[in-house]
């Protein structure tokens, strides 16, 4: 009974999580606890091995051949990486934002309904139900009132900002539990950024959120808790505010602090 | 400050030599096409008609018209389309969207360079082996059909796959991470932004069999044979091996006949390739990203 309750409480927990690319390990002995409902941000200089943490998680990293991973990774307490696990399933509790929004090549509204209707399967979804599920994830995304009166216009149309919200948005309708994120501004411009780090804000406490970034300042402003990694390994995990005021580990101020980067 | 020295001078002339020399090699490139377009258009255009469209030939085929010929090859050229388009697609989906970079996928795309290298006179002959005697569907449209397929398979795989490459992968991406299978994302995404390139793309490369003469004529097409054909088991004449006949075997055929039969062929795959060309435009100005 205790360990189910952790486990509720936990929406990521790794184990021993080694991972290699070909004869190069990315990631040594990984150790991870990332608390449900909270905004974690993952720092550390290029090649750290956070977006490899980060696809691991999603098991995207796998469509790669020639990538090896030993260990356990545990979403929501269920281990991802047993046989019987279906990818499908895997990746609607788990969604994904990347670096460059990547809407479909479909109106507003498709991209909204897009993975619904995946995960319907032969069900029809009535044009009523369509339009209350987009209406719904685009006002959580704070991007239905700029787009209500064009929604089925194509999506690439939209600035990269609201691009970004769409691609959070049409990660809702088949309620994951977990977002990742992976450096989900660096395509934007401050405003941009701004925007949808404010978005990530609304977004916490209903949604697991594990986000990737090279930005500092936002690991700072958007984040609960904040791991730093160096060399694929976990330095340091603790509450944001105390990471940037009084990291314990030496190599997390210096990098903090912009000596290395 | 800023005048031309005498190196810039010299460098100025060099380019316009080399520019001009470009030019009139490209020139020399179209010059042959114009040329047989004229002599045809020059030669056989006063033989054209409706009639020499719409009746058999008469008279040992020293008089008369081409319809049964022309009926002919556009059998062969659709039954060839609708063998070669599934199984050609069908292969390039598995090359593009499935297909681990491993050794054997090296080795089908090396044979699929290999078999667009063979003469059609072998594939001929394959034809011949294979579908006229081994399957026993005897001198039939199927069975030059079929072999027309085989031969025009690996230009049909080349163009499909280099549709469905241009497909962003970030879109194939933004898929797989909503839980879509390969199936779903091709069904969703992949084939319908790329359907229209491979079907435009596949009737140019297919219909330039139109044109072909030696894997049909011991397959499929005959000599002269003044009816139509009921169904893909009978013979056929075709208009490649009718302008063969009529040019080398037939004594007394009027001189513009010949040319008439060309033009009239290479009409119809100029007409082909502009309509899957103009399609192409088109759709390329639809496109949204």
């Amino acid at each position: 009974m205790d360990s189910e309750l952790q486990a509720a409480a936990l929406a990521i927990e790794t184990e021993k999580l080694n991972l290699w690319y070909g004869t190069f390990q990315a990631l040594y002995d990984v150790d991870l606890q990332i608390k449900r409902g909270r905004i974690t941000s993952m720092i550390g200089p290029s090649g750290c091995g956070k977006t490899t943490f980060l696809r691991s998680v999603n098991r995207i990293n796998e469509r790669l051949g020639y990538v090896r991973t030993m260990g356990s990774i545990r979403v929501l307490g269920h281990d991802i990486y047993r046989p019987e696990v279906d990818l499908g399933q895997v990746r609607k509790q788990v969604g994904m934002v990347f670096q460059r929004p990547n809407p479909l090549p479909l109106s507003i509204r498709e991209n909204v309904i897009f993975g619904y209707r995946l995960a319907m399967g032969q069900q029809k979804v009535s044009p009523a139900e369509r339009d209350e599920i987009v209406e719904k994830a685009l006002r959580q995304v704070l991007l239905w009132d700029t787009v209500k009166d064009r929604l089925g216009r194509p999506a690439i149309g939209l600035s990269l900002e609201e691009q970004q919200k769409l691609c959070i948005a049409r990660l809702l309708p088949v309620k994951p539990a977990v977002l990742l994120m992976d450096e989900p501004c660096s395509a934007l411009d401050p405003k941009g950024t701004e925007a949808v780090e404010e978005l990530i804000w609304e977004l916490r406490g209903e949604y697991t959120i594990l986000i990737v970034t090279h930005n500092m300042a936002q690991a700072r402003r958007a984040s609960e808790e904040c791991i730093f990694m160096l060399l694929g390994k976990v330095i340091e995990h603790t509450p944001t505010e105390e990471i940037f005021v009084t990291p314990e580990n030496q190599e997390t101020a210096d990098y903090i602090e912009g000596r290395y980067g | 400050m800023f005048e031309a020295s005498q190196l810039n001078i010299r460098n100025r002339k060099v380019e316009r030599l080399w520019g001009l020399l470009f030019l009139v090699m490209t020139i020399l490139l179209i010059l042959p096409v114009l040329v047989i377009l004229g002599v045809l258009i020059y030669k056989g255009g006063p033989i054209l008609s409706i009639d020499f469209l719409f009746t058999e030939p008469k008279d040992g085929m020293t008089a008369g018209g081409i319809f049964p010929a022309l009926v002919g090859t556009v059998w062969l050229v659709a039954v060839a389309l609708l063998a070669s388009v599934p199984v050609g697609v069908a292969a390039a989906l598995y090359l593009s969207e499935y297909a681990p970079d491993n050794w054997l996928t090296r080795v089908i795309n090396l044979a699929i360079i290999n078999l667009a290298g063979v003469p059609s006179i072998v594939h001929a002959l394959f034809g011949v082996g294979a579908f006229v005697l081994f399957f026993r569907f005897g001198t039939s449209i199927l069975a030059a059909s079929l072999t027309l397929a085989i031969m025009t398979l690996p230009v049909v795989i080349v163009a499909t796959r280099e549709s469905l490459q241009a497909v962003p992968q970030a879109f194939r991406e933004a898929c797989w991470n909503m839980g879509a299978s390969r199936w779903q994302t091709i069904r969703h995404v992949v084939l319908p932004n790329s359907i229209s390139g491979i079907l435009t793309g596949v009737i140019l490369e297919v219909s330039r069999t139109a044109g072909e003469t030696a894997p049909i004529m011991f397959t499929g097409a005959a000599f002269f044979l003044p009816f139509l054909p009921q169904s893909v088991y009978d013979q056929t004449m075709a208009m490649s091996l009718h302008l063969f006949v009529i040019s080398t075997q037939v004594p007394g055929v009027p001189e513009a006949m010949p040319f008439g039969v060309a033009l009239v062929l290479i009409s119809m795959v100029l007409v082909m390739n502009a309509v899957s060309i103009a399609f192409r435009m088109y759709l390329r100005g639809k496109k949204k990203w």
